[in-house]
């Protein structure tokens, strides 16, 4: 097989994945853009807004999901994951299992079944913070635009959704399909999860409702969130009088995730910025061990440390506990200096980390994971990493990394340097 | 287009929210040869029929059905030879109206109307097809430069890797060591750059050439002619793309006295130690001993409003690096860093806590209060510490670790002196000399700074963003430049340490090798990529005014000496803000002309004042409000039927005579809703909100001057994400416009 006019395969439709398929494909390589997901966009689009700018993500995927869309060089396999792989020449043979298309082509977003359907279950896309019928838009921006069912929570024997649509699109029967392609190069571009809060016990993760992870509060801001954009408390639906950033949430902590995740003191300045916008009156505090603002993004540690009502504190949280008032009591240290704070929130943010996908999704081509489960490229293997498979690193970042990538993918596709 | 064809979609909710009795008179009237209905045009046997249609000669294709995001691939026919308009029944009209029949039914009629007379009017637009030199030129051999140099000779292409100095390596030629880039990242790594300079100078792909600048460069992407000046003299070359990668310097320490800098010899700056390290001569400048201990100080210029705002990015790993180095190569020498946040992001971290655990390694937060000399030693006091309240440390040498300033030059600055300059030697009104002398004042520093020499209308060189550095404004999009085919790479472009920078080479030769390949398919680049149409001026009608080479943010027109327009279609972005320009409205794309608008515009069926049902025209941004007005439709959202909307490529590219072309057909208000302006700016075409607000100020002078209310234009900035907002700015707007009452000119 030859490398050089066969695909390239780039596993994830994150921002990373879809930046290195796009790249790749405009500068005319064929491109199969592989997504275990029903639609593409991955982690971004469940931001409300990114820093420094402060604007939404949809944005720029707009313009990406049209590029997508109108560049006959990229095939998408939505819903769509690897089960095999095996070196094929030059390239690799990568078998591709795509789950079974209850709904096709025919879709039209038109809403009919989801209005008819039973069942609910929790809005993955929310975090679960809503319920949603079992088939429906994945999201508001989805694309492909088309419904997707969640099969296992069909109750028994109901068509409801298919007697509703009047274009044929729903098969109760599908089934899994399986094929095998020829690709390339692979760029592996599989992202990252939020460290679970529940393994942060010690800071109420998990057990305290008004303690809730940094992505959960990017989903109470967004409009087409489960509080329509209200920031309020989980326990009782109230506006937060006293938020808490608790930075390095996870981090940066040989017990859990030693890596800094280099994003999360950006993004819990911007979202003090959310909190100062919608409630003037409540006070902010944010406690850092170091606040990390590289470049110019210094300028939204500048805004950030300029808006009255919002403070940062030097020290580390070791605990929160919950008092008899059903205020949230913090405990600060400062290791270097061994002082002990102690303060009070009634909503904490925990600055979560990023957790790279790539350890669990074990997929099956050669390279390397180090200590922390990032990926390292191996050029030999043509396989590539691309975005927070590389490395925890903010969407611009990613975005130049996921560029290099397609880079990457093409020169090992090329035949070398001439 | 010839033969028009309008096929009408009765599926989702379209056929129960319109009655469309009449829609087949109202399209032949309007110049369509064939009509028909179908329950669900996207359905396979719906597109047959319209393929069907189009193979016996329709290429003008109305599809009356979904918004044009919907279904795209399904309506979507040879773009050289069939038009496709969208008219968005469903979004427009189905999922958002509520009110009378009678109103929704004017609207569905009008929206028809419209998109049957644009598809009438408009052409296909055929592809350019023009000579494409594939060769990229690498200015800067730095590291950026020589990756971005290795991967598009990689991918293919030609390569020309040029740089100012002798050598090549920049920046990271001078290190001895560099930050860990491979696992575990816990301690320093020895320099390759001597290996990818030999690969690089070894690579029959690329042509190096040092000492050398680029004396000037003409042309546009894929036919740039360029003058190169080296010893060998001027050499004349053609190269198809450019990668910008000239670097950054060290900030200047003697601006740093209040750190101690002039203080004593024995305050040196990080490329002083960096030497020092690299000749394995640790030595106090002073008497040439070891010294027995060394601070650091972090952040020397960086995140100070007095010197660099920002932060340099590097300068924490830097020193941490050189920590590193000391405690390997002089084991008896104590170092203390004294930073203010110490940045090690992602894996770098590791890198942190193996040198915290070095023997002899001190770090310690705080503030600098002073550098002092004690004895023949120094004395770093500081402030704010958590160490106490006044600490300080004894120190035998004192590292700056100064921060970066990037080698660019500010091509716009550049060119307002060009202009002042100018505008004194014609020396034809004494308060213009005075003004352009004063310019000459303020913009000095930039005086003699040119790199690349483009012979653009809008300055020799890359314009900046921010603190000097060429780096995009998008977020999702950071190789995006306001220069077609050019493009930053490294700590031009940003601040960045040295792995961020090999990624950011590769990243700029793949955007400049796909800037090349769409070139060569006769295709724009983002952000409308693939897009084949673009602009005819007609010249005969040019009035030299200046406004479209003025006011393209990409610099794609340059000027004769008359100040007639000269086009460089592959500089072009396609984005329509010269249309938009020019008074004389002879700036048009096939697919895309002033005619075409104002002829929708005229569609518009204005009922007679007594009616009392306004007529709102408002223009929307295709790129974020268009999107956002049909989630708000998703989302069942319901807003006013009197608006009629029109989807324009930016803000930028709305022509201020269809303001006028609007109220003479007795229209009440007209409003452009598109991305905010100022310093977030989220337009993708850099300017077009911004000038579409100042030409609008210029409308509603004008409108004043004429007693027509300035009121009744309005333009609204809305995020891709503000969907609910869009049914109040309607009823706002339409409150005011009751409030101005009906457009005088109606029924005229």
């Amino acid at each position: 097989m030859n490398a050089s006019t066969s695909p390239l395969m780039v596993i994830g439709a994150g921002i990373a994945g879809v930046t290195t398929a796009l790249e790749a494909a405009e500068a005319g390589r064929d491109v199969i853009l592989v997504e275990r997901e029903s639609t593409i966009g991955g982690r971004v689009l469940r931001m409300h807004n990114y820093f420094p700018k402060l604007c939404p993500p949809s944005c720029g995927m707009e313009l990406n999901t049209r590029r997508v869309e109108r560049n006959p060089r990229i095939a998408v396999a939505t819903s769509t994951t690897v089960t095999a792989a095996e070196r094929d020449g030059d390239g690799w043979s990568v078998t591709l299992k795509k789950a079974p298309a209850y709904v096709d082509d025919r879709c039209t977003s038109c809403d009919d079944c989801a209005k008819v359907c039973p069942s609910k279950v929790p809005d993955p896309f929310n975090l679960g913070l809503a319920e949603v019928p079992a088939i429906r838009l994945p999201h508001l921006d989805a694309w492909p635009a088309r419904y997707s069912l969640d099969r296992e929570a069909c109750a028994d024997g109901c068509t409801a959704c298919v007697d509703a649509c009047k274009f044929n699109a729903i098969n109760l029967d599908a089934q899994e399909t399986e094929e095998t392609v020829s690709v390339g190069a692979v760029v592996l571009a599989t992202g990252w999860h939020p460290y679970p809060i529940e393994n942060l016990s010690d800071l109420g993760g998990g057990v305290l409702p008004d303690v809730i992870a940094n992505v959960t509060l990017e989903r109470l801001t967004a409009p087409a969130g489960p509080t329509g954009g209200k920031i309020v408390r989980p326990s009782d639906g109230e506006a937060p009088k006293k938020v808490a950033f608790v930075q390095c949430a996870g981090s940066r902590d040989v017990n859990h995730q030693a890596w800094c995740s280099g994003v999360c003191c950006l993004a819990s300045m911007k979202q003090a910025m959310y909190v100062n916008e919608q409630l003037p009156e409540t006070e902010v505090t944010l406690y850092y061990i170091d606040r990390r603002t590289p470049g110019r993004n210094e300028d939204m540690l500048t805004r950030a440390a300029e808006l009255e009502g919002v403070n940062m504190i030097k020290g580390k949280v070791g605990k929160v506990t919950q008092g008899a008032d059903g205020l949230m009591n913090l405990r600060v240290e400062d290791v270097e200096s061994g002082r002990l704070l102690e303060e009070t929130a009634d909503l904490v943010v925990l600055a979560t980390g990023m957790t790279p996908n790539l350890p669990e999704v074990n997929l099956p081509f050669e390279f390397q994971l180090d200590d922390d489960g990032f990926g390292l490229d191996n050029p030999a293997a043509k396989v590539f990493m691309a975005g927070v498979a590389r490395r925890p690193e903010d969407v611009a970042a990613s975005v130049r990394d996921a560029t290099g990538s397609a880079a990457k993918a093409i020169v090992a596709t090329s035949g070398g340097a001439k | 287009m010839n033969k028009i064809g309008v096929f009408v979609c009765t599926g989702c909710d379209i056929g129960a929210a319109v009655n469309m009795e009449n829609f087949e008179d109202i399209a032949k009237e309007f110049g369509a040869e064939s009509y028909m209905t179908h329950e669900c045009l996207c359905a396979p046997e719906g597109v047959a029929t319209i393929q069907s249609a189009v193979d016996e000669g329709t290429d003008g294709v109305v599809v009356a059905a979904c918004s044009h995001r919907a279904k795209i691939e399904e309506f979507a026919f040879d773009r050289t030879k069939v038009y496709v308009e969208r008219v968005s029944l469903r979004e427009q009209v189905a999922w958002s109206m509520n009110g009378e029949a009678e109103d929704t039914q004017m609207l569905a009629e009008d929206l028809m109307r419209m998109g049957v007379k644009r598809a009438k009017v408009v052409k296909a637009p055929q592809p350019l097809d023009l000579d494409v030199d594939r060769t990229v030129l690498v200015v800067g051999a730095g590291l950026a430069g020589l990756h971005a140099a290795q991967a598009a000779a990689g991918m293919g292409n030609p390569v020309l890797l040029i740089d100012a100095a002798d050598e090549l390596g920049g920046y990271v030629a001078g290190m001895k060591d560099v930050v860990p880039e491979t696992p575990p990242y816990d301690t320093i790594h020895a320099n390759e750059i001597a290996q990818l300079i030999s690969a690089v100078e070894g690579d029959a792909g690329i042509k190096v050439y040092k000492s050398t600048r680029t004396k000037k460069i003409d042309g546009m992407p894929g036919q740039f002619e360029v003058d190169l000046e080296g010893p060998f003299g001027v050499e004349h070359v053609k190269v198809g793309a450019i990668v910008q990668a000239t670097g950054a310097m060290a900030y200047d320490a003697a601006k740093l006295p209040h750190l101690g800098y002039g203080l004593s010899a024995d305050v040196v700056t990080t490329n002083d130690l960096e030497s020092m390290l690299v000749e394995s001569k640790l030595a106090r400048p002073s008497d040439g001993k070891l010294p027995g201990r060394i601070v650091f100080i972090q952040c020397a210029g960086s995140r100070d409003p007095e010197h660099l705002a920002y932060c340099s990015s590097e300068c924490c790993a830097a020193s941490l690096k050189q920590v590193a180095a000391i405690h390997r190569d002089f084991p008896d020498v104590e170092t203390a860093v004294v930073y203010r946040d110490m940045r090690t992001p992602a894996q770098l971290e590791h890198f942190y806590q193996g040198v915290q655990e070095m023997p002899g390694s001190l770090f310690a937060r705080g503030e600098i209060d002073c550098v002092s000399v004690v004895g023949d030693g120094l004395r770093v006091a500081i402030k704010e510490s958590l160490l106490g309240d006044d600490v300080s440390i004894d120190a035998d040498l004192v590292v700056l670790a100064t921060g970066l300033v990037p080698n660019s030059a500010d091509g716009e600055s550049i060119r307002l002196l060009t202009d002042a300059h100018g505008v004194i030697a014609k020396n034809e009104s004494d308060t213009q000399v005075a003004a352009a002398k004063e310019k000459l004042e303020t913009l000095g520093e930039h005086e003699g700074t040119e790199i690349l020499n483009l012979t653009y209308r809008q300055g020799p060189d890359l314009p900046v963003l921010s603190y000097g550095f060429s780096d995009s404004h998008y977020i999702c999009f950071p190789y995006e430049t306001r220069r077609t085919g050019v493009y930053a790479a490294g700590s031009v472009r940003a601040p960045m340490d040295p792995a961020q920078a090999v990624e950011d080479g590769l990243g700029a030769a793949m955007k400049a090798v796909q800037c090349l390949e769409m070139a060569a398919r006769g295709e724009a680049v983002h952000p409308r990529a693939g897009d084949i149409s673009v602009p005819e001026f007609s010249l005969q009608r040019c009035t030299q005014c200046k406004r479209c080479t003025e006011e393209c943010p990409f610099g794609t027109i340059n000027e004769d000496e008359k100040g007639t327009p000269e086009y460089n279609e592959l500089r072009c972005r396609r984005c329509g803000i010269c249309l938009g320009s020019c008074p004389e409205r002879i700036i048009n794309f096939p697919d895309y002309t002033v005619l075409s608008v104002a002829d929708m515009i005229k569609s518009v069926n204005v009922p007679d004042e007594e009616d009392e049902k306004p007529r709102v025209i408002a223009f929307l941004c295709e790129n974020d409000a268009i999107p956002a007005l049909d989630e708000a439709a998703k989302r069942g959202l319901k807003w006013n039927p009197w608006i009629r909307i029109i989807p324009v490529r930016c803000l930028g590219a709305i022509n201020v005579v269809w303001i006028a072309d609007s109220l003479s057909n007795g229209i009440d208000g007209i409003m452009l809703m598109g991305c905010k302006k100022g310093d977030d700016y989220q337009c993708h075409y850099i300017r077009g909100s911004e000038l579409a607000e100042y030409r609008m100020e210029n409308v509603q002078e004008t409108l004043d001057r004429l007693t027509l209310e300035s009121d009744r234009v309005r333009i609204v900035d809305i995020a891709r994400n503000e969907y609910e907002k869009i049914p109040e700015v309607f009823d706002d707007f339409l409150e005011k416009l009751d409030e101005v009452g009906p457009n005088p000119y109606k029924g005229f």
